[in-house]
C-alpha cells in the first residue's frame, strides 16, 4: 500500500480500484454511456472510424471508458480439422462436452472478436501527479487520482506525462480531465457508474487487494480451461508504475488492445537524472575552482 | 441476444459459467458469437433446412426421448387417409388451391375426427359449424394469433399406436417428411460444413433427455420470414423429440423486439385480437355472443371456459351496461370483415382508403418494410398523428423525406394534416413491461414530463374522456359503445395522469362485491366477475400489484416467484408437468420441478403446477367429459384439445402441418428440395413501389446476387426513435454501415471506410463499409455465396444518420401472421455513394429493366 503513503490520511479506507476481466466483456458500451452520464462528460464525436465496432476511437477528456474492439485471429496452431476449436479465444482443447469436430478454422487460426474496457489506470506511481504543479491532481483516501477542475490551470504537463495517453485537454475549455473512479459515488459508499451497469460484471470494483486474489483465481480457472492466452495487465507493484489502481485480464497481448506493454512512470527517472546533473554540475564547478586555483600557482 | 439483449445475456454468461455450452446460429459473427463457445454461420433463410436436419438426425439415431414422445406428443396419432405430405407433391401439401393461394386443411385431420386449432386459424371451422356454405374467408381475416393453441376434438375418440410404427401415425409421417434433410442437404442448402452441423447434433442430443436440458433462443432473425411461424414449429418439434419442452432449462425463448412486445398481445394493439388472445369477433351473419362462443371454445382443454373469460371481459369494458339481456354488450364489439393488420392497412392508405392513422411509439418510415411505399402511404391520409419523443421521420417525411428529394413527392401537394403530439418516457410514468417470460414488471414514475409531453395514458384517457363529453346525450345507437364504457379511472398530479395502479387492477379483475380476484378459475359467466384480460387475472390479487414485487434473488427460491408476476397465475415455466414422467415422478432428481405427492393428492414442486392440482397421474375421464376435466393426467400440454405437443399440426396454421423448406421471396438459389421454390400460402401485396426480384435460376436473378440480411446492434433501438436523438448512443454508432466479408469487398471493389451503394428492386440507398472477416463466404450449392449485412436502425433525422435499409426490402409476408420477410433477400452492392435527385429513382428503374422485372415477376406460387 505504498501509494497511500505518500499521501497523509488518517484511516484511511483500503486502496479501491478497478479489475476488468475482458473475458467475459460482450462489448455494450454500458459502461462508456453511465459514465457520460454520471459525470455529464459531453458527447465526443459523431463519425464512423471503421475500427470494427469502436468509434469512440481512445480515452481522452470526453471519454473516460473506451471499449476497444480487436477482430484477429488466434494463435492456436495450424488447423488440421480433426482439431476441435471452441471454446474461448485462444483455447486450443476441447470443452469437455462437446465432442471434437471442425470449425471455419483456417490456417491462420480462429477467428476472434477481442472486446475490452478501458479506463484510467489510477497508477501507484502516477506521472500526472507528479509533475503537476498546481496541486490540482491529488491522490484521494481511497488511492484513486483525481483532477480538481477549480485548480487546474490547463498548462498541460500531465498530458505528456501519462505513460498510457488518458488525461487529456478540453479544447474549449483548456482544463485537464480524465476519470474520476466515480469519487463522489464512493464518498457515500456506492460503486462507479460503470461498475454498476456493467451486466456481466467484467467491470469489477472493490478492495483492489481482494480484487487481485480475485484476478489470479480467474486467470488459473481459464488456464484449466485451456486458455492459455489469458494473462494479467497491471496488476504487478513490480512493474513501472508500482502496479495499477485499475487492472485487466486480457485474452492477447496488450499491443493488440492499443496498450504499452511495458509502462513507465515517467518521472522516474528523474531523481537519478537530477542526481547525475547534481554530479556534472559539482565536477564542472570542481573544474573550474581547479583551474582558478592552478592560475593562481 | 449479446447484441440485443445484453443485460438478459448476462445469464448466458452465468450459465456458461455453471459449464453450459452455448451456440450460436448467425449469417453474421456478433458479439454474441465472440463469447459463444461454436459460432455456426449459415445462409440467411435457411434455417429449416437446418433445423429439419437436426430433426432428421435425432429421428434417424434413436436420439429422441421415447418416453416423453410416446406419452406427451401427438406422435403417436394416426392421420386421415386423406393426407398428402409436401415430399410426396413437389413440396406442397394436400388441400392447396391454387387459384385462393390457400390450403384447406381437411385432409390434415387426425382419422376419423375434426380439430379446432386453439391457436392459429380458430374461425376456419365457423363456417363449417355454424354458418351454411360459404367460401372461407378467415384466412384474410387473419385469426393468426387468437387463442393461443390447442384444439377441440368434436367427436370420436383419437386412434393412436403407442409403438409408433404405423405408416400414417405423426412419428412415420415426421420421418418421412424430414428424410431427405441429411447433413449433405444442409450443407448444400445452408452452408453449414458438415463435421459443424455434426458438433451441434451430437452437443444438442447429449445434453438432452432425463438429466440435461437444452434451450433455443431466438428473435426476429427467425419470425422475419414468409416462412416464419414454421422456424418456429421447426425448433417446435426438435425440441419435443428431446423432450426439452416444460423442463427447466429446456424450453423455446422467445426474445421480443421491444421491451413489452408480449404485452402488446397480452393485451393487444392488434386488430384481430382482444384481451387474453380472444379472437376480434368477425362479421359474419346473425352473429351473436352464442354463436361467437361454439365457433371458437374447444371441448376439450381450457379453452372450453372462454364464455367466462369473454363476459368478464365485456363486465370490465362496459361495468353495469354490460347484462345478460344484452349479452353483455357484446353487440358494441367492432366486427372485422377481412385483414387490417399494418401491411393491409398500408394498402388500403394507398389506395385512399383509410382518413387517418395514429402512430404511436412506432416509425414504418424507417421502421417496416418497404419505407418507402410507408412514406407514400401516409401521403394518401387525411390526418396523421405521431406520437414520439423527436420528430421522428414518420412525421418530418412530407418536408425532408427521401421522396421530396427525388421529386416523388411534392410538399404543397401532400394534403396529409400531421399532428406530432410530444410523448412521455417509461421514467416519466407509471405502467408495466410484459417480457417474454410473460412476467409482468411494474415501474413507477421518478419525475413528471416536461413541457406538453404525456403518457400514452394520458393522451388515450383524456381523448376518450373529450369524446365521451362531446357526444354526451346522444341518442345515436352507434355512439352507446362509447358513453355506455367505464371510463371514471382516477387521476393523479399536475398533468391528470390516470393512475396505472388503478387500470391494474381492473385488468386483473374484481368479483360482484369489488373484491380483487386471485385467479382465472374464478372467472363466471353470470356477470359476476369483470376482467380486463383473462391470463392477467390475480396479478392484483389481494389488493396488491403483484407486478411490483421485486424481492432480491438471495431471499427466495431460485425460480424467484416473487419478482414480478408471471401469467398466469405466476407460473414460470408452461407446461411443467411435462417435467416429470407418467407416474407423476421427476424425470430425474437433478431436473426435478414439479413432481405428484400421493400422500398429499397434489401436484408440487418448485412453480406452480401447470396442470388441475389435484388430477392425478392415473386419471382417466368419464366419457362426455367437457373442458378440462376431458385431459387425462398424462396431458401436459393442456391447452390443446388432445393435451399433447403438436409434432405435427392439424390445423390452425395457414401454410402447412409441417415446416418444410423454401426459399425466401427473394433468393439467388433455386430450392434443392422440392419444385416448389418458395412458400405458396405466403402474402404478396401488388404495387408498382413493391416490386419483386427474380430468383433462382430464373432470368434476371443474377442481377442481384447478393443475400442481404438486416439485423440490430446493441447501440440503437429498433427504428432509431429511441436512440439516434441521444448524443450519448448516437456517437457509439454514428453512421449507416454496411458488413462484407474481404473476398466480396475484392469482387466488388468496396473499399473500407469508403461508401457501397446497395440496390434492389425497391430502392437503391448507401453505407459505410465495414470489410471484416466476420462476414464469412459461405459454399452453398456447390458456389462461393457472400452475404451483405445492414443494421437497420437508421434514417435522415437525429444525430445518427443515415439511410434506411427498409427502404430496400419488399412487403411479403408471412400467411399466419403477416410479419415481413426483411431477413433474407437478395441485392447487388457496388462502390460509391448513390445518386441524388431524380437519378436515385432512375438507377432503381435501370436495374429493374435490367432483371426484366414486371408486375407479376415473383409473385407465382
Amino acid at each position: 500500500m505504498g501509494v497511500l503513503r505518500e499521501s497523509e490520511y488518517d484511516d484511511a479506507p483500503p486502496r479501491m480500484g478497478f479489475f476488468t476481466d475482458t473475458s467475459v466483456c460482450i462489448g455494450c458500451k454500458a459502461c462508456e454511456v453511465a459514465c457520460k452520464e454520471w459525470n455529464h462528460v459531453p458527447e465526443d464525436g459523431l463519425s464512423f472510424s471503421g475500427m470494427s465496432y469502436d468509434n469512440t476511437r481512445g480515452l481522452g477528456a470526453d471519454t473516460w471508458r473506451h471499449v476497444a474492439f480487436i477482430e484477429n485471429r488466434s494463435e492456436t496452431a495450424p488447423v488440421d480439422l480433426g482439431m476441435p476449436a471452441v471454446g474461448l479465444p485462444g483455447s486450443g482443447d476441447v470443452r469437455p462436452d462437446l465432442p471434437p469436430g471442425g470449425d471455419l478454422l483456417d490456417a491462420e487460426g480462429k477467428l476472434q472478436w477481442l472486446m475490452a474496457s478501458d479506463v484510467c489506470k489510477h497508477c501507484t506511481h502516477a506521472a500526472c501527479l507528479d509533475v503537476c504543479p498546481t496541486g490540482s491532481l491529488f491522490r484521494t483516501e481511497f488511492g484513486s487520482v483525481v483532477v480538481q477542475e477549480d485548480i487546474c490551470n490547463g498548462c498541460g504537463y500531465c498530458i505528456p506525462a501519462c505513460p498510457y495517453g488518458v488525461i487529456d485537454q478540453r479544447k474549449d475549455d483548456g482544463r485537464a480531465w480524465k476519470c474520476t473512479l466515480c469519487y463522489d459515488r464512493l464518498e457515500v459508499g456506492m460503486e462507479p457508474a460503470c461498475a454498476k451497469a456493467c451486466p456481466t460484471d467484467s467491470i469489477q470494483f472493490g478492495p483492489l487487494e481482494e480484487l487481485r486474489e480475485r484476478a489470479q483465481q480467474r486467470v488459473d480457472q481459464l488456464h484449466e480451461q485451456g486458455v492459455d492466452v489469458a494473462r494479467l495487465y497491471g496488476h504487478d507493484p513490480e512493474d513501472g508504475v508500482g502496479g495499477d489502481g485499475a487492472f485487466f485480464l486480457l485474452l492477447d497481448e496488450p499491443e493488440a488492445y492499443g496498450l504499452p506493454p511495458d509502462p513507465v512512470v515517467t518521472t522516474r527517472d528523474l531523481p537519478a537524472m537530477w542526481r547525475r546533473a547534481g554530479l556534472a554540475a559539482l565536477g564542472l564547478a570542481a573544474g573550474v575552482v581547479a583551474a582558478a586555483w592552478g592560475r593562481k600557482g | 441476444m449479446a447484441e440485443c439483449h445484453p443485460v438478459g445475456f448476462q445469464w448466458v454468461m452465468e450459465a456458461k459459467a455453471r459449464g453450459a455450452t452455448v451456440i450460436h446460429v448467425d449469417p453474421r459473427f456478433t458479439r454474441t458469437s465472440a463469447l459463444a463457445d461454436l459460432h455456426v454461420p449459415l445462409r440467411a433463410g435457411s434455417d429449416i433446412a437446418f433445423l429439419g436436419g437436426l430433426i432428421n438426425y435425432v429421428l434417424q439415431n434413436d436420439a429422441y426421448f421415447k418416453e416423453y414422445v410416446v406419452a406427451y406428443t401427438n406422435a403417436a396419432t394416426i392421420l386421415g387417409e386423406d393426407y398428402v405430405d409436401a415430399e410426396e407433391n413437389d413440396g406442397v401439401f394436400s388441400g392447396f388451391d391454387p387459384e385462393d393461394r390457400s390450403y384447406d386443411f381437411h385432409s390434415w385431420q387426425y382419422e376419423g375426427m375434426e380439430v379446432q386449432a386453439a391457436s392459429g386459424q380458430r374461425d376456419q371451422q365457423y363456417q363449417d359449424r355454424v354458418a351454411a356454405d360459404q367460401k372461407s374467408g378467415v384466412n384474410k381475416a387473419g385469426r393468426g394469433e387468437a387463442h393461443g393453441s390447442g384444439g377441440a376434438a368434436i367427436r370420436g375418440e383419437i386412434k393412436h399406436d403407442d409403438t409408433l410404427r404405423h405408416p400414417r401415425c405423426v412419428f412415420q409421417v415426421l420421418k418421412r417428411h424430414y428424410a431427405r434433410y441429411t447433413p449433405e442437404m444442409v450443407e448444400e442448402i445452408c452452408g453449414i460444413p458438415q463435421d459443424l452441423f455434426h458438433q451441434v447434433a451430437e452437443a444438442l442430443v447429449k445434453n438432452s433427455g432425463r438429466d440435461r436440458t437444452s434451450a433455443f433462443c431466438y428473435a426476429v432473425g427467425w419470425t422475419q420470414h414468409t416462412v416464419g411461424v414454421q422456424y418456429i414449429r421447426a425448433a417446435s418439434i426438435l425440441q419435443s423429440l428431446l423432450g426439452n419442452i416444460g423442463r427447466p432449462g429446456g424450453g423455446i425463448l422467445a426474445l421480443r423486439g421491444h421491451a413489452s412486445i408480449q404485452g402488446s398481445t397480452d393485451i393487444p394493439t392488434l386488430y384481430n385480437l382482444l384481451p387474453g388472445y380472444l379472437p376480434m369477433p368477425h362479421a359474419h351473419e346473425h352473429e351473436d355472443l352464442d354463436a361467437y362462443i361454439q365457433a371458437d371454445s374447444t371441448e376439450k382443454g381450457y379453452w372450453a371456459n372462454s364464455r367466462d373469460y369473454m363476459v368478464s371481459l365485456l363486465k370490465a369494458w362496459w361495468g353495469p351496461a354490460a347484462t345478460p339481456e344484452n349479452e353483455f354488450c357484446f353487440e358494441y364489439l367492432p366486427r372485422l370483415t377481412g385483414s387490417a393488420s399494418t401491411y393491409d392497412t398500408v394498402m388500403a392508405q394507398l389506395a385512399g382508403k383509410t382518413n387517418g392513422y395514429f402512430l404511436i411509439g412506432e416509425n414504418p418510415a424507417v421502421g417496416s418494410a418497404n419505407a418507402k411505399l410507408q412514406r407514400m402511404a401516409m401521403a394518401n391520409l387525411d390526418w396523421l398523428v405521431v406520437r414520439d419523443f423527436s420528430l421522428i421521420e414518420s412525421a418530418t417525411w412530407w418536408k425532408d423525406g427521401p421522396e421530396i428529394e427525388t421529386g416523388e413527392m411534392v410538399t404543397d401537394d401532400i394534403k396529409t394534416e400531421v399532428f406530432f403530439l410530444p410523448a412521455a418516457a417509461h421514467t416519466e410514468k407509471d405502467g408495466s413491461f410484459t417480457n417474454t417470460q410473460r412476467l409482468l414488471q411494474f415501474h413507477h414514475q421518478a419525475v413528471e414530463p416536461a413541457g406538453d409531453a404525456r403518457s400514452d395514458l394520458w393522451f388515450t384517457f383524456h381523448l376518450g374522456r373529450r369524446i365521451r363529453e362531446k357526444l354526451a346525450g346522444s341518442r345515436d345507437p352507434r355512439d352507446r359503445p362509447i358513453l355506455d364504457l367505464t371510463w371514471d379511472y382516477p387521476t393523479k398530479g399536475s398533468q391528470d395522469e390516470p393512475e396505472a395502479e388503478a387500470i391494474i387492477a381492473e385488468i386483473s379483475g374484481w368479483n360482484a362485491k369489488g373484491e380483487p380476484l386471485s385467479s382465472y378459475q374464478e372467472l363466471a359467466a353470470d356477470g359476476s366477475t369483470a376482467c380486463g384480460c383473462w391470463i392477467y387475472c390475480g396479478v392484483y390479487a389481494d389488493g396488491t400489484n403483484q407486478a411490483a414485487r421485486r424481492k432480491p434473488a438471495g431471499e427466495q427460491s431460485w425460480v424467484a416467484p416473487e419478482w414480478g408476476w408471471a401469467w398466469p397465475a405466476n407460473r414460470r415455466l408452461l407446461y411443467n408437468r411435462a417435467s416429470a414422467d407418467p407416474e407423476g415422478k421427476p424425470w430425474s432428481e437433478r431436473k426435478a420441478y414439479v413432481w405428484w405427492d400421493p400422500d398429499d393428492g397434489k401436484w408440487t414442486g418448485h412453480d406452480v403446477p401447470d396442470f388441475k392440482v389435484d388430477k392425478a397421474p392415473d386419471y382417466q375421464p368419464p366419457k362426455g367429459a367437457k373442458g378440462p376435466e376431458a385431459l387425462t393426467g398424462v396431458d401436459p400440454f393442456i391447452m390443446q384439445a388432445d393435451g399433447k405437443a403438436w409434432l405435427f399440426v392439424p390445423s390452425g396454421l395457414s401454410d402447412g402441418p409441417l415446416p418444410t423448406h423454401y426459399e425466401p421471396q427473394e433468393s439467388p438459389f433455386t430450392n434443392p428440395l422440392y419444385r416448389q421454390q418458395r412458400n405458396p400460402a405466403r402474402e404478396l401485396h401488388k404495387h408498382e413501389n413493391n416490386r419483386l426480384q427474380p430468383s433462382g435460376d430464373e432470368p434476371g436473378a443474377e442481377i442481384f446476387p447478393y443475400p442481404l440480411t438486416t439485423y440490430r446492434l446493441t447501440e440503437h433501438h429498433t427504428a432509431g426513435g429511441m436512440t439516434r436523438w441521444v448524443p450519448y448512443l448516437a456517437e457509439l454508432q454514428p453512421e449507416l454501415f454496411c458488413e462484407v466479408s474481404p473476398e466480396l469487398a475484392a469482387e466488388r471493389g468496396l473499399e473500407h471506410g469508403a461508401w457501397a451503394t446497395i440496390v434492389t428492386a425497391r430502392n437503391v440507398i448507401e453505407a459505410r463499409v465495414m470489410v471484416t472477416e466476420r462476414m464469412a463466404p459461405l459454399q452453398v450449392a456447390g458456389r462461393t455465396v457472400h452475404q451483405v449485412g445492414l443494421p437497420y436502425h437508421w434514417g435522415p433525422n437525429g444525430y445518427a444518420r443515415g439511410d434506411s435499409p427498409n427502404d430496400l426490402t419488399s412487403v411479403a409476408l408471412d400467411p399466419n401472421v403477416h410479419i415481413q420477410e426483411v431477413k433474407a433477400l437478395a441485392c447487388d452492392i457496388r462502390p460509391g455513394r448513390r445518386p441524388r435527385g431524380p437519378d436515385r429513382i432512375a438507377l432503381v428503374h435501370e436495374y429493374q429493366q435490367r432483371a426484366g422485372i414486371t408486375d407479376t415477376t415473383g409473385t407465382e406460387v
